[in-house]
């Protein structure tokens, strides 16, 4: 299935109309080398003046802001994993007993902690349903491929919200506009990298060409890959998926889910077309049975 | 390193991309522990047993890295018969005086290193053997120790040495048998690590050590916070001596410290004990005139030999025409030290009532020091307080809110303390440098001005002696000459008359008889003719620039990058790189080549500015009775040390012993497994009523409790608790437990906790989580409870402070506290007002501690 709405799109700025744009610009998130210190969160509402939101300790390990929201545009989720113990090479240390038997293990001491951190954002969609069911033309695509919502025309009607298969798009309490990450529209435009980016110390979050990016993130998890690390995965790069891929795409070291990612977005105007040609077909249907039953009163 | 600091980390996670393996030994799992490919949980408290399990495991392997260790450390040197070691003493060291519970080094010495004692020693009361029994006392008292900063305390002479370090009391040997009963048997039973993960850790650390290979120690300042933290450094840096990984690139130890520019308030020093440049703060009765201040460092080898030069341009720089050689260069202006002047003794002075007045900057005890009831006390019992901040901390307001107040232990009307708050610019509103763990000075420029009234240091401190010379003006008292006499004539620059910082940082520098710039402390001279504020940032003001002002890009020079900063001395990024070369002078391996004797140039060249004089061949031989620089061998990579050589045994200058010894923490649950002596003999006992500890394997404090930081908010809160966007990300006080311990307690998560020592009970949200493990230390089940320490009363996020549990305790050596005890923990919150004090009473009847209340 392909359609405006769905599938490849080699350009999508130029698909949006623009002629000759900048290369699509995007993130690149290494959630491998995040050490979780949410200076993306900070900087992102620093520069973007977002409120704080701030509640009571969620209990959550160190996550405390929770989900991306119209507050939290930069989310960094901290998942602790119990996985099963790595086995330290034996080198023949004078021991007792014969080897292998000097140690039971504990219960919860023959198993590793694993702790995920990860960065998370807007995905600026290739299929942006956000964009396509905003009735007034609020959200808009940017000449760098990107999403953004311009909130002097935002009305509130909150149909994006319904529409992000992410569930990142969020309206603001109290104020009923909707807000989210610009991929820092008003930096990239000047040839600065965007905040988060900016403000990541291990370059967790990498800002790019997303072609760059791309090859860039192949060349990682094929290291990771080699390196052992059997779970690692990229989340939102291939443009076949059912959002097209994403321009702010993700390596994971495990299940999206695991990171309270959708394992398998699709755009949620995927079937727009379908829907409107059969909705067009049922009401054909019923003008045809229509005027059939009036046909069927004369005879 | 990952949760205190991130922005530095991101070299570690460089390193890792290049190859590098992470090891991270922590009680809890923190950022760095997920970063990290191993990661060791330990008993808080521990750490020499495990380090010294792993010197052991080197020695017995003859795993050390042979070469290096008889050329550049006192491996091969011979101590003298007197010395007994804590193997024949039962965890003590020979020249233990039980009624003072302080050492005399006197046993400890070198053997044939004695002759010249008289004239040698930095600090005169380790000289005649009847002032022996005095010396671990007066070395804590006049705080002697810290005065080692940049090198090691002096010994006099060059030891007997034996190269094959078969001699039964060489270091090597002496060395070897002390670390013998420190097994992985033994850190099983002490750290609650396993066999196979300590071998596992000793095979990378000794793997990635040797010719072709370094590895370096990184720590926070959590290591130094206890009753040994010294000794836990010093047992590092045991390690990598015998590794060889001083003196060469990716080797060393990195102390991180607790904030920006901390090793810069040490070089520049905020402490009382120093002048700048770790030049001794001279003492009351021993220091009557500059010729005895400088004698005892003006016959010894190694650079500290040219004291005298670098004393006389610090007080010329004071001073200016008004020193002179006739009367001493003023040296009689500088203040004098009578005892341990530092900040726990000066508490338990305030709580006596002697100390009157307290400045308080950039710093919030209320808080951040150890047992926080001690220290409101000790303010509530003052004259006057001034408090410099950004924004009111509880160390401002402690006497309308405190804990006290709450239960009654203070009131309001009765606090008699004159508090005045200021407030003070940031960084970002002023000029000025910071120095990192490098010993790089960068430099900054204002970026805002400051709001409404807040000022920088540089200011508020330049107006203060304005206006104090200002009533002055006129006086014929002599006491008031060294206040008049001092060089007060900074530049002023902009609306605000700022003084300007790099006038500052050019005074630091140091100038010649012409009045122009320094390059280098080599040009510093005795006569009164060379002004330099701190010798050893000489040269940072070379050529008239701002060195530490140079940010050129690394992708536009060397991989060393010298023209990014500036690092003292002399701008050399690695102290005591000689060792980067063989005895020789050649390059370990042309991996880790970095400077090297160019015996056709007949000069040390490299990557770097090469450590040591730079055009002497390696085969050089001093002369009998050479000193200062000239004494130094061509082999002796460790030029600031007298006897050239890295110590891995320290014959003087340790309050505590000449070799790291595990000791249990002044509140354990264990008995000291390794020897019968349970606690570090000298740690430093502040005894006060508010200073309760408790007893030792109690069954009413049957937990171990730690305290650190977390990343989103830093040290007492001051700068971060007051900021919405950070608060957010760590809204609550908190305690972190193992799943067992919460079951056992019945603690739940994001429920509440109250947590209890001698001292008081504080309560906390709840985190159960497996990153804190249940160690299986010997054949018991160890729970730790984990606090951070960010929080107080004031700001945006509220909470109790968890210092306010941590007992007083000092090493014996640094005066800093430990951050390490035993607790009970039980579900839900803390009685408030005065049901908190007959909580905290039934506790104490409980563990047999009769309170003075």
């Amino acid at each position: 299935m392909s359609n405006a709405l769905y599938g490849p799109v080699p350009n999508v700025a130029e698909q949006a109309g623009y002629q000759d744009p900048p290369p699509r610009m995007g993130f690149f998130t290494d959630t491998s080398v995040c050490i979780g210190c949410k200076a993306c969160e900070v900087a992102c509402k620093e520069w973007n003046l977002v409120p704080d939101d701030g509640g009571p300790l969620t209990g959550m390990s160190y996550d405390n802001t929770g989900a991306l929201g119209a507050n939290t545009w930069r989310h960094v989720a901290f998942i602790e994993q119990q996985v099963p113990a790595r086995q330290a090479v034996d080198l023949g240390m004078p021991g007792i007993g014969a080897p292998g038997a000097q140690t039971a293990a504990e219960p919860g001491q023959d198993a590793d902690i694993r702790w995920l951190m990860a960065s998370d954002v807007c995905k600026h969609c290739t299929h942006a349903a956000c964009l396509d069911v905003c009735p007034t033309g609020a959200l808009f695509r940017t000449e760098f491929g990107t999403v953004v919502v311009q909130e002097d025309i935002c009305n509130g009607c909150g149909y994006c919200v319904v529409a992000c298969p992410y569930g990142v798009i969020d309206q603001r309490k109290d104020d009923g506009r909707v807000f989210k990450c610009t991929l820092c529209y008003d930096r990239i435009g000047d040839g600065l990298e965007p905040a988060c980016a900016k403000a990541c110390p291990t370059d967790s979050i990498q800002y790019g060409e997303l072609d760059v990016l791309r090859a860039r993130a192949d060349a990682r998890l094929a290291e990771l890959r080699a390196d052992g690390e059997a779970g690692a995965r990229l989340y939102g790069n291939d443009p076949d998926d059912g959002v097209g891929g994403t321009g702010a795409f993700f390596l994971l070291l495990d299940e999206p889910e695991v990171y309270g990612l959708p394992p398998d977005p699709v755009v949620t105007t995927r079937n727009l077309p379908q829907i409107w040609q059969r909705t067009a077909m049922a009401a054909g249907a019923l003008v045809v049975l229509g005027v059939a039953s009036f046909l069927g009163r004369r005879s | 390193m990952a949760e205190c600091h991130p922005v530095g980390f991101q070299w570690v996670m460089e390193a890792k991309a290049r190859g590098a393996k992470i090891v991270h030994v922590d009680p809890r799992f923190t950022r760095t522990s997920a970063m990290a490919d191993v990661h060791v949980p330990i008993r808080a408290g521990s750490d020499i047993a495990f380090l010294g399990a792993l010197v052991n495991h080197i020695l017995t392997r003859a795993l050390d890295f042979r070469e290096y260790v008889v050329a550049y450390t006192n491996a091969a040197a011979i101590v003298t018969e007197d010395f007994q070691d804590t193997e024949e003493l039962d965890g003590l060291f020979s020249g233990f005086d039980p009624e003072s519970n302080s050492y005399s080094a006197h046993t400890w010495r070198y053997e044939g290193a004695e002759a010249a004692a008289a004239a040698g020693q930095r600090d005169p009361s380790q000289t005649g053997a009847e002032e022996m029994a005095a010396a671990g006392k007066a070395a804590r008292e006049g705080g002697q120790p810290e005065t080692a900063g940049s090198g090691g305390p002096s010994v006099p002479g060059k030891p007997e040495r034996d190269e094959t370090l078969q001699h039964p009391r060489c270091v090597y040997q002496i060395l070897k048998r002390h670390f013998a009963r420190y097994t992985p048997e033994m850190v099983e039973q002490v750290c609650g690590i396993s066999r196979e993960q300590f071998a596992e850790v000793a095979d990378i650390l000794t793997t990635n050590s040797g010719r072709e290979r370094t590895a370096a120690f990184c720590y926070a300042v959590g290591w130094t916070q206890h009753s040994v933290g010294v000794q836990n450094i010093r047992t590092a840096a045991i390690l990598q001596q015998l590794l060889g990984n001083m003196g060469r690139p990716g080797g060393g130890i990195m102390a991180l410290r607790g904030h920006a520019s901390i090793q810069g308030s040490t070089d520049i020093p905020t402490l009382y004990n120093l002048l700048p440049g770790y030049i001794p703060m001279p003492h009351a009765h021993q220091h009557q005139d500059l010729e005895s201040f400088v004698a005892a460092d003006a016959g010894t080898t190694g650079y500290w030999g040219n004291m005298a030069a670098y004393t006389v341009s610090l007080l010329k720089s004071y001073w200016g025409d008004a020193a002179s050689a006739d009367n001493d260069f003023c040296f009689d202006y500088l203040p004098r030290l009578t005892g341990d002047h530092s900040t726990y003794p000066t508490v338990l002075a305030q709580l006596e009532g002697t100390c009157k007045g307290y400045f308080v900057v950039g710093e919030n005890p209320a808080v951040g020091s150890a047992n926080g009831k001690m220290q409101r006390l000790g303010m509530a019992n003052l004259e006057w307080l001034v408090v410099r901040d950004f924004t009111m901390i509880e160390s401002a307001t402690f006497w309308k809110d405190g804990p006290e107040i709450e239960t009654g232990e203070l009131r309001t009307e009765d606090i008699g303390t004159e508090v005045f708050f200021l407030p003070a610019a940031s960084h970002v509103e002023k000029d000025g440098s910071f120095t990192n763990t490098q010993r790089m000075l960068q430099w900054h420029y204002k970026a805002v001005e400051p709001p409404g009234d807040c000022q920088s240091e540089l200011k508020f401190y330049h107006e203060l002696g304005k206006r104090i010379r200002a009533k002055l003006a006129g006086s014929n008292d002599e006491r008031d000459r060294p206040v008049l006499d001092l060089t007060w004539d900074y530049p002023e620059h902009g609306p605000d008359r700022e003084p300007s910082a790099e006038a500052v940082l050019r005074e630091i520098n140091g100038t010649g008889p012409d009045g122009a710039a320094l390059s280098s402390y080599t040009a510093l001279a005795d006569d009164g003719s060379t002004a330099c504020g701190c010798w050893i940032y000489c040269g940072v003001f070379a050529d008239e620039l701002n060195q530490a002002a140079r940010r050129k890009p690394g992708r536009e020079q060397s991989w060393v990058a010298p023209e990014w900063g500036w690092a003292w001395p002399s701008n050399r990024r690695i102290l005591y790189n000689r060792a980067s070369a063989d005895p020789d002078g050649r390059p370990w391996s042309e991996r880790k080549a970095y400077v090297w004797w160019d015996a056709d140039a007949g000069t040390w060249t490299g990557h770097d500015v090469p450590d040591f004089v730079a055009d002497r061949p390696p085969d050089y031989v001093p002369p009998d009775g050479a000193r200062g620089p000239d004494a130094i061998g061509g082999q002796d990579a460790f030029i600031m040390q007298s006897d050239g050589k890295a110590w891995l045994y320290a014959p003087i200058g340790l309050a505590d012993g000449p070799l790291p010894t595990h000791y249990e923490p002044p509140e354990s649950i264990l008995e000291n497994p390794l020897y019968g002596t349970q606690h570090s003999p000298a740690r430093g006992r502040i005894v006060h009523p508010a200073n309760p500890l408790n007893p030792d394997q109690s069954e009413v404090y049957p937990y171990v409790f730690t305290s650190y930081r977390l990343t989103e908010h830093h040290t007492a809160g001051g700068m971060t608790r007051t900021l919405p966007y950070l608060s957010e990300l760590q809204p609550e006080m908190f305690c972190e437990v193992s799943p067992r311990l919460a079951a056992e307690r019945g603690l739940v998560n994001g429920g509440w906790a109250t947590i209890v020592t001698n001292r008081t009970a504080i309560e906390a949200r709840v985190l159960v989580t497996e990153r804190v493990r249940t160690l299986r230390v010997g054949d018991r089940k160890v729970e730790q409870v984990g606090l951070p320490y960010h929080w107080g009363v004031n700001g945006i996020t509220v909470g109790d402070s968890s210092n306010d549990l941590v007992h007083v305790t000092l090493d014996p050596n640094s005066h800093i506290q430990g951050k390490v005890g035993t607790c009970d923990i039980r579900p839900g919150r803390r009685p408030t007002g005065p049901a908190l004090l007959e909580y905290v009473e039934g506790y104490r009847r409980r563990a047999g501690i009769a309170s003075e209340a």
